[in-house]
């Protein structure tokens, strides 16, 4: 059965080439491992798209920031009209860019949905605690590389942006004012921080999230998909080792389930690009239509939208503490917010992985940590006022709470029998 | 009401709430751009070249593909639009240096190539219309959508002397129909209502209707500089969008028949 292919599907000079080079490189048996050897649990439903879809970004992303590294100038001078320049004169240039910006958008979209997938089915859980680290990674980098890709317009928000965000790294007491120095290289962001940034956008943060990904893709084959029983489909083997629940991963997901899925995909993505590429002022906001002037505050500095919850988390706080002001200990607050997830693998003790199978109170929780995240994204678009910062506050508390109470409330809580194999709806 | 709803709802409300802001006593009137209107944008970059590119030049966009997009002539564009000697394929500039300009009008005039993008084509179209005189500015003049600005204004050729005048508008009832006096059978109510802004009469060349017509037309151009991928964008995504659907009824039947086999 696990014979190579029969000379009838392939002609016989393609299978002598691949024998040759399988003599010489482990061509069929990589592909074998990852992909048509590569068992998945034959359950998977809507929520297993976004982990194809976050890497059909990805390599968006990297193919259209290479046309647009060829034409764009990162200079104080010349970046903002480098753009307009993309814009009006290169040939498709107005379509590389808008794929670029909506694909920057995207990719936070699939893979905040991929994240909320693996809040739901516990994917997280023993064995995949550094599958869901190197994950984590990969998001922290995400929102480097976007930050850092935020100022290359050289736009009055972009400007702004950078201002507000590198100036929380001057509330670390010591040696806060140097550090931020040290990150901008200059005594306000100028052409040197655009070259840096530019260097660290276009160089350093994508080779560190290829990798990261490469690695986070070896870890999943090497311990197995979840799926959205949490059951462990390898404790079921028939005699040739193959999991009982598990299809091939090609070409049963690759061309029956990702395939149709990733164009349903990219009709919403070029629907976007093609007809709303601004969303509003959403994913290109307005003063960004100005170039960077440092004399000219925008009446109201707002992160694209992807950050503004943590933007809210930031701003919620307001209390000086033990003689460290507020500013420092939103920043705590932020910072934390984004990593705190790393550590769900130590704090879910649920005897079930999957929702499905866990108690009511933990799903009131994740119901009500998703509704505080979407009400911080909305809080963290608006100007900050006395009962917006209120709601930013208790939503912040909820966002966290959901973390600190999981080590009891996933313990006593009545979960239902998770069930010994996969189940299909 | 469902979570979905509650979501839209407070998504939507920023955007009423920013939707009122600026403008003093000045009732924003709307502005819809028409990028198939040609004329009306050749008649924009016209104004424009003679009016306004003086102090505001067009940095980012090119003479050629102005005239390309608009369809007019080259030789036209360089007989009648190009006063600088710059070729038909150069960038739309101007001679006045930014520091001189700063000192003369207190701030260096913007260039103008993304204003319908950065302020909104509504804004500017109002703007442009709310010039009135006003003795107490140095230029003599003032604007009700940018209190104080520090421009002149470029129009009062075209539309006169702009002069701030009261109106006697029907009277409204609580139901929002006009007022009619109970005796006089048909004779509307009316009430005194200022902040208008009309141009005194033989000042001006353009009439009025003339003259809403050109700011219009001004508008409408800058609208399309902002963007002239715009077209060619709607256009094209149709076609990708047909395309992508036609592909996903392949790419679903063919999945259909991989998935016949798991199970």
């Amino acid at each position: 059965m696990q014979q190579s292919p029969s000379p009838s599907r392939f002609p016989a000079m393609w299978t002598s080439f691949m024998s040759w080079v399988d003599r010489r490189f482990p061509a069929t048996e990589t592909f074998e491992y990852h992909m048509s050897k590569y068992y998945a649990p034959k359950n998977f439903n809507f929520w297993y798209y976004f982990g194809v879809l976050a890497t059909v970004v990805l390599v968006l992303q990297l193919v259209t920031g290479i046309w647009l590294t060829m034409s764009y100038v990162p200079s104080g001078d010349g970046a903002f009209a480098s753009v307009e320049y993309i814009m009006r004169d290169v040939e498709f240039g107005w379509l590389l860019r808008y794929l670029h910006t909506t694909g920057a958008s995207a990719f936070f979209v699939v893979v905040y949905l991929h994240m909320f997938r693996g809040l739901m089915y516990g994917s997280y859980r023993e064995p995949r605690e550094l599958l869901w680290l190197i994950g984590m990674a990969i998001f922290v980098a995400m929102m480097a590389e976007g930050f850092f890709g935020y100022l290359l317009p050289w736009g009055n928000m972009s400007w702004w942006a950078a201002q507000v965000i590198v100036s929380l790294f001057g509330a670390i007491p010591v040696i806060g004012a140097d550090l931020e120095q040290w990150i901008r290289g200059d005594f306000l962001i100028s052409e040197v921080t655009l070259n840096r940034f530019f260097a660290l956008h276009v160089v350093a943060l994508p080779l560190v999230l290829v990798m990261l990904v490469f690695v986070h893709i070896v870890a999943l084959h090497h311990v197995g998909s979840n799926n959205p029983d949490g059951v462990e489909i390898k404790k079921h083997k028939n005699a040739d080792g193959v999991p009982l629940d598990g299809i091939p991963f090609h070409p049963y997901y690759t061309i029956g389930h990702d395939l149709p899925g990733i164009v349903l995909f990219l009709i919403v993505f070029c629907a976007i690009v093609f007809y709303l590429p601004e969303m509003g002022g959403y994913f290109i906001e307005k003063p960004n239509f100005e170039e960077a002037n440092p004399l000219k505050t925008p009446a109201h500095i707002a992160p694209v939208w992807y950050y503004t919850p943590f933007y809210a988390m930031l701003r919620a706080a307001t209390y000086p503490l033990v003689g460290l002001d507020a500013k420092f200990w939103g920043f705590v607050v932020m910072a934390g917010a984004i990593v705190v997830p790393a550590v769900l693998p130590w704090l879910d003790r649920s005897p079930v992985k999957s929702i499905r199978y866990k108690g009511m109170i933990s799903k009131v929780m994740l119901g009500i940590f998703i509704v505080s995240f979407f009400i911080l994204g909305y809080l963290g678009t608006i100007p900050p006022s006395k009962y917006a910062t209120l709601l930013a506050q208790i939503c912040t508390v909820l966002y966290f709470a959901y973390f600190v109470l999981m080590p009891w409330y996933t313990r006593v809580e009545k979960t239902k029998p998770a069930p010994d194999r996969v189940t299909t709806r | 009401m469902k979570r979905s709803t509650w979501l839209l709802a407070l998504i939507l409300v920023p955007a009423f709430a920013c939707a009122n802001e600026g403008a003093s006593d000045w009732k924003m009137q709307p502005f819809h751009p028409n990028l198939q209107d040609k004329p009306s944008q050749q008649r924009g970059l016209r104004l424009y070249v003679n009016y306004c590119m003086g102090c505001h030049s067009l940095k980012f966009q090119r003479y050629e593909r102005t005239a390309d997009d608009l369809e007019i002539p080259h030789d036209l564009v360089m007989a009648n639009l190009v006063f600088t000697g710059q070729k038909i394929g150069a960038l739309m500039t101007n001679a006045l240096p930014p520091e001189r300009a700063q000192a003369w009008f207190g701030a260096a005039p913007p260039d103008l190539t993304l204003v319908a993008k950065l302020r909104g084509g509504e804004w500017v179209y109002n703007y442009l219309k709310a010039f009135y005189i006003d003795e107490a500015r140095p230029f003599g003049v003032n604007n009700k959508v940018f209190p104080n600005v520090a421009m002149p204004d470029p129009f009062l050729e075209l539309q006169g002397t702009p002069v701030l005048t009261c109106h006697q508008d029907p009277k409204l009832a609580e139901n929002g129909g006009e007022q009619r006096d109970p005796l006089v059978p048909g004779l509307k109510i009316t009430e005194e209502k200022c902040g208008y802004i009309d141009a005194v009469e033989g000042t001006g060349t353009l009439t009025a209707q003339e003259f809403d017509q050109a700011v219009y037309d001004i508008v409408n151009f800058l609208y399309y500089v902002a963007e002239p991928a715009r077209s060619e964008r709607e256009r094209l995504g149709l076609y990708v969008l047909l395309f992508l659907v036609v592909l996903y009824v392949f790419t679903a039947l063919l999945g259909r028949e991989y998935n016949k086999e798991v199970h």
